[in-house]
C-alpha cells in the first residue's frame, strides 16, 4: 500500500509539472505571440538540447549522493581545446572534433572520479578544486584570447546548425543521449547498481555492489558528456571564450531537482528529468520573450531550485505521514 | 533541560607532553611552508624583504581572512558554505546603496552586518527546519539567491562616493599596524577563545564528531548549528566592509571565487573536511601562505588565472594530505 502510495506521488509529480509547463507556456503566449511559434519552438528545443545532456550525467552524479559544480568550466575547457584544435587544423573531421572533446571531458571526469571513490575526499571539495584548476587552465592554454567564428571551419560550425534525419543535430545527438541513459539506467546492471549505490552506500557495499567503481563511472560519464557538451556548444555559438558556461552547473542541478532527482541520492528518473529540463529550457527562454531583465535571471533561478526542493521535501514528508496513518488504520 | 557544562566533563586525556609530539604537528609544517614563500618572494623581488612591505602586504589579502574563522566552524561541525562570497556581495551592495541614497555611513555599515547576519541566519535556518535537505544545496541556492538580489538591485553598475573616512578601515594604520590586520587579530583571538575555551567551542567539535550523540547528550543541536551559520554570515559582512573600503566603490561580481579560497585555507589550515578536527592556528597560518603565495606570485608576473590552479591544486592536495595523516594516526591508535 505504502508503496503504491509513493509511486503514486511520483507520477502525481510528473503530471503537476506537465500541468505547470502548459499553463507557464499559455500564460507566456498571452503576453507575447510570439512564443509558440514553430521557428520559437525549434530554438528552445535546440538551446535546451545541451541543457539536457548535462543533466543526464549531473542525475547519475546526484543519485549516487555526490554532486558536480566543475561542468561548467569542463565545458569551456573541453570547448577551448577543441576550438584551438580546429582553427589549427581546419580540415579535421567534426566527429573527431566531438570524440576530442569528450575525451577531454572524460579526463576530466575520471581525475574527480578518483579524488571521490578512492580517496573519499568530499564531492562539493573535489569539483570545486577541479573547477578552479580546469577553469584557470582555460585560461592559459587560451592566452586570455577568444577563439572566434571566423577561426573555425564551416564543418565544425555545422555541428550546431546541420540536421540529421531531419532533426537539428543538438537535438538529435541529445535524443541519442536520453537513448542510451535510458537503457543503462533501466536494463543495465551497472546502472540499476548505481540507484543501489545512492539509496544506501553501506547496504549496497555489503551486497558486493562495486561501490567505489560505480561512483567512478557516474563522474566520468558526467566529465564526458560536459566534454561533450563543450564542443556543441562551442559549435552552437561559433566562439571559445575563457569565462564560457560560467556558472552553468546550477541550471543544470536546477533541471535535475525540478526534475524530481533528489539531492540525498538513490532517486531519479528520465521522464522527470526530461520534463524538468524542457520546464527549465522553457523558463529561460520565455523571461527574455516577457521583458524580464536579465539580471533577475540569477535571482529567479535561485529561487526556483530552493523552491524545488522545498516542496519536494514537503512533498515527501505528506506521502511519508500519509502513508504511515493508513498503516495505522 | 539545560545545556551540559562540558567545562566539567573534561576528561583527564591530557598525555604527558613529549618532544615527539610537539613538533609532529600540522602547524610545524605551515611554518616551514609560510617561511619558504617568504623567501621565494624575497628572492623574486628584492624588495619584499623589509619589515614595512611584511606587515603592509597583508592588508591586500586580509579582507577574505576574516571568514575563515565562521568557515572553520562549519567544516567542524561537518558542513560546507559556499554562499559566503555573495553574501559578502550582497551586504556590500546595500551598503553602497543605501549610503548613496541617505542613509549615514555608520547606518549603512550597521545595515551591511545586519543583511549579512540575516543571509547567514536564513541559512542556518533553512538547515535546521528542513533537514533533509544537504548543506550542499541549501548554500548552492542561496549563493544564487543572494548574488542575483544583488544582480536585481544594483544591475552592472558601480556604487561607492564613500566618505573619506572610510577608506581608513582598508588604507589606515592603528600604531604603525594595518587597521584591517588588527581587527583580524581581534578576530582571530575572540574566535579562537570561542573555539577553543568555551562549551560552546566543545560543542561544535561534539557535534563534528557525532551530532546525533550529542542531541542525546541534551545539546541543542540545532541552535548550535543556527549560530554557526549566523557567524558566517556576520563575517562576511565583515568581509564586505573592509573589501568596499580598500576598492572604494562596489558591484554586485565583487568577492568572486572568496569561498574557494576560504575553504582552501581552512582546509590547509588542518581542519578536516569530515568534521570534528582542527585548531585554531592553522587556519591563521594558511591566510598567510596562500595571502603571501598570492601576492609573491603577482609580484613574478602571474596572471589571476595560474593564482586559481594553484589554490584549486592546494585545496585537493591538503585535503589528501590530511587523509594520510588521520589514516596514519588511527593505525597508530590501533596498535
Amino acid at each position: 500500500m505504502a508503496k503504491r502510495s509513493i509511486g503514486f506521488a511520483e507520477n502525481l509529480r510528473e503530471l503537476g509539472l506537465l500541468i505547470f509547463i502548459i499553463v507557464l507556456s499559455v500564460g507566456v503566449q498571452l503576453r507575447n505571440p510570439a512564443f509558440l511559434t514553430l521557428e520559437n519552438i525549434n530554438s528552445l528545443f535546440t538551446n535546451t538540447a545541451i541543457l539536457g545532456i548535462l543533466a543526464v550525467g549531473m542525475m547519475l552524479v546526484l543519485i549516487t549522493r555526490g554532486i558536480d559544480l566543475s561542468i561548467g568550466a569542463t565545458i569551456a575547457f573541453s570547448g577551448m581545446i577543441t576550438a584551438l584544435t580546429v582553427s589549427r587544423y581546419p580540415d579535421m573531421s567534426p566527429l573527431l572534433a566531438i570524440v576530442e572533446g569528450t575525451a577531454i571531458g572524460l579526463a576530466v571526469g575520471m581525475v574527480i572520479g578518483v579524488l571521490v571513490a578512492r580517496f573519499d575526499v568530499l564531492p562539493i571539495i573535489a569539483t570545486l578544486g577541479m573547477m578552479n584548476i580546469v577553469r584557470g587552465l582555460t585560461y592559459v592554454i587560451s592566452g586570455g584570447k577568444w577563439v572566434s567564428s571566423y577561426q573555425m571551419s564551416t564543418g565544425f560550425k555545422a555541428i550546431a546548425t546541420g540536421r540529421t534525419l531531419g532533426l537539428n543535430n543538438l537535438i538529435f545527438i541529445a535524443i541519442v543521449v536520453y537513448l542510451v541513459a535510458a537503457y543503462f539506467v533501466n536494463h543495465n546492471k551497472s546502472g540499476r547498481q548505481i540507484y543501489a549505490v545512492g539509496s544506501n552506500p553501506e547496504a549496497a557495499g555489503v551486497s558486493g555492489i562495486p561501490k567505489r567503481r560505480l561512483i567512478f563511472l557516474a563522474y566520468s560519464i558526467m566529465g564526458a558528456l560536459a566534454g561533450l557538451a563543450g564542443v556543441l556548444w562551442v559549435a552552437k555559438f561559433a566562439s571559445a571564450q575563457g569565462d564560457t558556461a560560467i556558472g552553468y552547473e546550477l541550471q543544470v542541478i536546477a533541471a535535475c531537482i525540478l526534475g524530481g532527482v533528489s539531492i540525498t541520492g538513490g532517486v531519479g528518473k528520465l521522464s522527470g528529468l526530461i520534463l524538468g529540463t524542457v520546464l527549465f529550457g522553457i523558463l529561460s527562454n520565455a523571461l527574455p520573450l516577457i521583458n524580464v531583465s536579465p539580471f533577475w535571471q540569477m535571482g529567479i533561478q535561485g529561487v526556483t531550485v530552493l523552491a524545488a526542493v522545498l516542496t519536494n521535501v514537503m512533498v515527501k514528508r505528506n506521502t511519508e505521514r500519509n502513508a504511515l496513518r493508513r498503516r495505522a488504520i | 533541560m539545560s545545556d551540559i557544562n562540558f567545562q566539567e566533563v573534561r576528561v583527564s586525556t591530557a598525555k604527558p607532553w613529549s618532544w615527539k609530539e610537539f613538533f609532529f604537528q600540522w602547524e610545524w609544517l605551515l611554518v616551514v611552508v609560510l617561511l619558504l614563500v617568504i623567501l621565494v618572494n624575497s628572492i623574486i623581488s628584492p624588495y619584499f624583504l623589509s619589515l614595512d612591505t611584511f606587515i603592509n602586504t597583508p592588508a591586500t589579502f586580509l579582507d577574505k581572512g576574516f571568514i575563515v574563522f565562521p568557515m572553520m566552524l562549519v567544516i567542524i561541525l561537518g558542513k560546507i558554505d559556499i554562499s559566503v562570497a555573495s553574501t559578502a556581495a550582497l551586504s556590500a551592495v546595500v551598503m553602497a546603496v543605501s549610503y548613496n541614497a541617505g542613509l549615514p555611513m555608520p547606518l549603512a555599515i550597521l545595515l551591511c552586518l545586519g543583511v549579512a547576519t540575516l543571509g547567514g541566519a536564513i541559512n542556518g535556518y533553512l538547515m535546521v527546519r528542513f533537514k533533509e535537505l544537504s548543506f550542499v544545496i541549501v548554500t548552492l541556492s542561496t549563493m544564487t539567491i543572494y548574488r542575483g538580489i544583488a544582480y536585481i538591485i544594483l544591475g552592472d553598475q558601480a556604487a561607492g562616493n564613500f566618505p573619506a573616512w572610510f577608506s581608513f578601515l582598508g588604507w589606515g594604520s592603528i600604531l604603525g599596524l594595518p587597521v584591517i590586520l588588527v581587527f583580524f587579530i581581534l578576530a582571530a583571538v575572540i574566535f579562537g577563545l570561542l573555539l577553543h575555551r568555551t562549551s560552546f567551542g566543545r560543542v561544535v567539535f561534539g557535534m563534528g564528531n557525532n551530532t546525533t550523540a550529542c542531541r542525546y547528550s541534551a545539546v541543542n543541536t540545532d541552535r548550535v548549528t543556527l549560530i554557526v551559520f549566523t557567524l558566517a554570515g556576520l563575517m562576511a559582512g565583515v568581509t564586505a566592509i573592509f573589501l568596499t573600503s580598500r576598492m572604494g566603490s562596489t558591484r554586485p561580481n565583487v568577492a568572486m571565487g572568496y569561498e574557494l579560497e576560504v575553504i582552501a585555507m581552512v582546509a590547509l589550515g588542518g581542519v578536516s573536511t569530515n568534521g570534528g578536527i582542527g585548531r585554531i592556528g592553522g587556519p591563521i597560518l594558511a591566510v598567510f601562505i596562500i595571502g603571501y603565495l598570492s601576492y609573491g606570485m603577482g609580484l613574478a608576473n602571474l596572471q589571476a588565472p595560474v593564482v586559481l590552479v594553484v589554490i584549486g591544486t592546494l585545496l585537493i592536495t591538503s585535503v589528501l594530505a590530511m587523509r594520510v595523516r588521520f589514516r596514519q594516526k588511527k593505525k597508530t591508535s590501533a596498535v
